[in-house]
């Protein structure tokens, strides 16, 4: 028997216990797996290549004031601009007031919008279908998934901010690298019906030459009104996502705090079961030394036991966090919050690190304290 | 015949090391679930106490949100003359017209930006928020670039003490008093005279919203149907308190994770609390045969061994209640999706969350020692004497 074959048939040798040790750390390494991918989702991911691309420029005060439309020439002019299109949000209702029926709705210009999203996919005819009917819309391909919406359907907004009902008519369905439940409709609709409206921006979404244009960019768009009565504050199109989730509240702190406490419990159960599977078997400890074991050889041997256990729940509750990441993502429903999130492969090492490094601190004291037995002491030990 | 309590008590004492290893799993999970039912109700609690049953916000029909509305300011003389308005000392009816705007402020401990909520009132405004004490200066005086801020802006922003000066919209703004009026969604607004709030956001000619205070809760409901039925005006009344009620909902995304997480921890803790259970079941098999063999029957075992498992959870329940006390009070934001901007509130401990909590760990108990409990009741006398 090799010492590899050893390890493992101790591991799971009281097999309800193993097992259950196992499921304890799988549900608590699910969690940590999806902590992590949140994580990286809102803080370390940086978007598509074409999303770094992008920048947006909104009032300095806040996102609920607008700007003048004539901004928009101006920032054309600044080097590095490939295009500019205004959004303007209409927080109109679907149906009802529920917030599944939410969904995000823009008031644009159909000639530039899709060249400055230009990782959104739409059919040359649905565009121009688009820019020919003043009352038409062009919808995400999962919203309309979700509604049933087809081309030549008829979806009607209830105004909120604007006194205003949208009656639309779909013209296409475009494509976008994370699904993100917007509608756009042509701003002259609105403008036309309400007279405040005229005139105004609520943002611009800028296209940049290259990445490395954005920084210089944001500068010289805010640099250009800083002493208008209007100020600009520009960011990049992540930088702009994260002020939304630093809106939900300290989040950071939520997940450090849950990940603090699901590594500690994770900690105590595991180091639990090595405690009570090593004293078990303190006469077999002695045993082996008789038969010439090494204190260090024992003390390896029950530490790769106890990270073999981790290991296997580590394994399991990653898969499990995998499942469940992919089904949230593609769930309708859940809103912005998912999408485009996946477990990745540095996510999936790191959770499976954290997980042997609680096997190997679970063990170490109950297994030194297995090494450092007494022999004598040890076969006389009754259970 | 049941067997007594105090044998499981004495073999939890027994078996210290494992009982407290166990209990304190068993408090993590109940800690974190905890934390997030008192986050949760000190949400409900900083909305539902918001709102006079009195008073009657009006605004323009189809808005959802005091940020959302604005209508002619030539209605407003129209709604002060509607019967049911409570009179001041002069005998003015008590309305206000006014403004919410967002406006971003830095975060005191230097973790970002976020929205606030500014409202611009008139001095009838203070009169209908009498829930409102001033706890430093004094009230903003009409017609001055002055405002006062609620207590977590206070708290919570740099540059929002008595004496400095708050830079937002065209330029500065002192600040010339601390409000309080606790714990409500108020307590994170900053408040000044309306027509400077106006001037500053481009706004006049308009309001965004009106406040109107009925003499009575009675009066105030007819005045809310009056407001709405008037074909003069198009606009809608709603009661304050029924607004406040509405922005409940933002503490949604914050429920379905705390549900989420506290479900998957508590499967897990629940596993743990088996294997400590069976280890106890295993330990004692002799035991256990020997009370057989005296007479104690099979349910009464049973019965003993999920006692002692649901012993067990109840302890982790009082350490994880415990572990959570200190952080009683503490106060964090949420961002209010009808407002736009950041509403705080606090970790609100009641009798209701912490028998929830000690529900919450008898229930992983429960699913924890049953099946040993039953494997307990179940074994062969013989064979276990003999083991």
């Amino acid at each position: 028997m090799t010492l590899t074959r050893f390890v493992t048939k101790s591991a799971f040798r009281n097999k309800r216990r193993s097992t259950l040790t196992v499921l304890s750390i799988t549900f608590s390494l699910l969690l940590l797996t999806l902590m992590m991918t949140i994580w990286r989702g809102f803080y370390l991911d940086k978007g598509s290549a074409q999303s770094a691309q992008r920048l947006i420029t909104r009032h300095r005060v806040s996102l609920t004031e607008s700007m003048p439309v004539y901004y928009r020439e101006k920032i054309r002019t600044i080097p590095g601009v490939v295009a500019v299109a205004p959004t303007n949000w209409f927080g109109g209702l679907y149906k009802d007031d529920k917030p599944e029926n939410f969904f995000a709705q823009f008031g644009t210009d159909p000639e530039e919008i899709f060249k400055v999203t230009t990782d959104f996919k739409i059919p040359g005819a649905q565009l121009a279908a688009w820019q020919r009917d003043q009352a038409g819309c062009v919808v995400d391909s999962e919203l309309a998934k979700k509604y049933g919406w087809k081309i030549g359907d008829r979806v009607v907004l209830k105004g909120t901010i604007y006194p205003v009902d949208l009656e639309l008519t779909i013209r296409g369905i475009f494509t976008a690298p994370q699904p993100s439940i917007t509608l756009y409709y042509n701003q002259k609709y609105v403008e036309e019906a309400v007279a405040f409206a005229k005139g105004r921006a609520g943002t611009f979404n800028i296209l940049a030459d290259s990445p490395d244009d954005v920084p210089k960019i944001a500068a010289a768009v805010d640099a250009m009104f800083r002493n208008s009565p209007e100020p600009t504050k520009t960011e990049s199109e992540k930088a702009f996502q994260l002020s939304f989730i630093n809106s939900i509240g300290n989040v950071k702190a939520f997940i450090l705090s849950i990940c603090l406490a699901v590594l500690f419990a994770t900690l105590l159960v595991s180091a639990n079961t090595m405690a009570m599977s090593i004293r078990e078997r303190t006469r077999e400890v002695a045993v082996l030394k008789t038969l010439g074991f090494t204190r260090q050889l024992i003390l390896r041997l029950y530490v790769s036991e106890a990270v073999t256990v981790a290991l296997t729940g580590g394994v399991l509750g990653c898969l499990l966090a995998t499942l469940l990441v992919t089904g949230l993502a593609k769930a309708p429903g859940m809103g912005f919050f998912f999408i485009g999130m996946s477990v990745t492969l540095p996510t999936f090492l790191l959770a499976l690190f954290v997980a042997g490094m609680v096997g190997f601190l679970s063990a170490i004291l109950p297994a030194y304290h297995a090494a450092k037995l007494d022999i004598v002491e040890g076969l006389r030990y009754i259970g | 015949m049941a067997i007594p309590i105090s044998y499981n008590i004495r073999n939890l004492k027994l078996r210290k090391g494992l009982t407290i290893m166990t209990a304190l799993g068993i408090a993590l999970t109940v800690t974190t679930a905890v934390f997030l039912m008192a986050l949760l109700a000190g949400l409900n609690k900083a909305f539902t106490s918001s709102g006079d049953p009195v008073n009657v916000l009006v605004m323009r029909k189809g808005s959802t949100a005091e940020l959302s509305g604005g209508f002619d300011a030539s209605l407003f003389p129209t709604l002060k003359t509607l019967p049911g308005i409570a009179k001041d000392a002069q005998g003015e009816p008590i309305a206000s017209g006014e403004w919410v705007v967002v406006v971003v402020l830095p975060r005191k401990d230097g973790t970002g930006e976020v929205n606030v909520s500014v409202r611009g009132l008139m001095p009838a405004g203070l009169t209908l928020r009498p829930g409102a004490k001033l706890i430093e200066g004094r009230w903003f005086t009409p017609g001055q670039r002055e405002v006062v801020v609620g207590n977590s802006i206070h708290n919570r922003f740099s540059g929002a003490n008595v004496g400095d000066t708050l830079d937002f919209a065209k330029g500065q703004w002192k600040v010339v008093g601390v409000f309080d009026s606790g714990g409500t969604a108020y307590d994170s607004e900053i408040w000044g005279d309306v027509n400077q709030i106006a001037a500053d956001f481009d706004r006049q000619g308009g309001y965004a919203s009106a406040y109107l205070r009925a003499t009575d809760p009675v009066a105030a409901d007819a005045l809310k149907h009056r407001v709405s039925d008037d074909q003069r005006v198009k606009l809608e009344g709603t009661l304050e308190t029924e607004y406040y009620e509405k922005q409940t909902s933002s503490g949604g995304p914050i429920k379905f994770i705390g549900t989420f997480v506290a479900i998957i921890m508590a499967i897990g803790s629940s596993f743990a609390a088996m294997n400590t259970m069976y280890a106890a079941v295993a330990y004692r098999s002799k035991e256990i045969a020997t009370l057989r063999i005296i007479g104690f029957s099979r349910p009464s075992i049973l019965t003993s061994f999920v006692i002692e498992a649901l012993l067990l959870s109840l302890l982790g329940a009082v350490v994880g209640i415990i572990l959570i006390l200190p952080f009683n009070g503490m106060t964090t934001g949420v961002g209010n999706s009808l407002t736009f901007s950041e509403t705080v509130f606090s970790l609100h401990m009641t009798w209701e969350v912490a028998l929830a909590a000690v529900g919450f760990a008898l229930i992983m108990g429960l699913l924890g020692g049953f099946a040993p409990a039953w494997h307990a009741a179940r074994q062969d006398i013989l064979t276990s004497l003999r083991a």
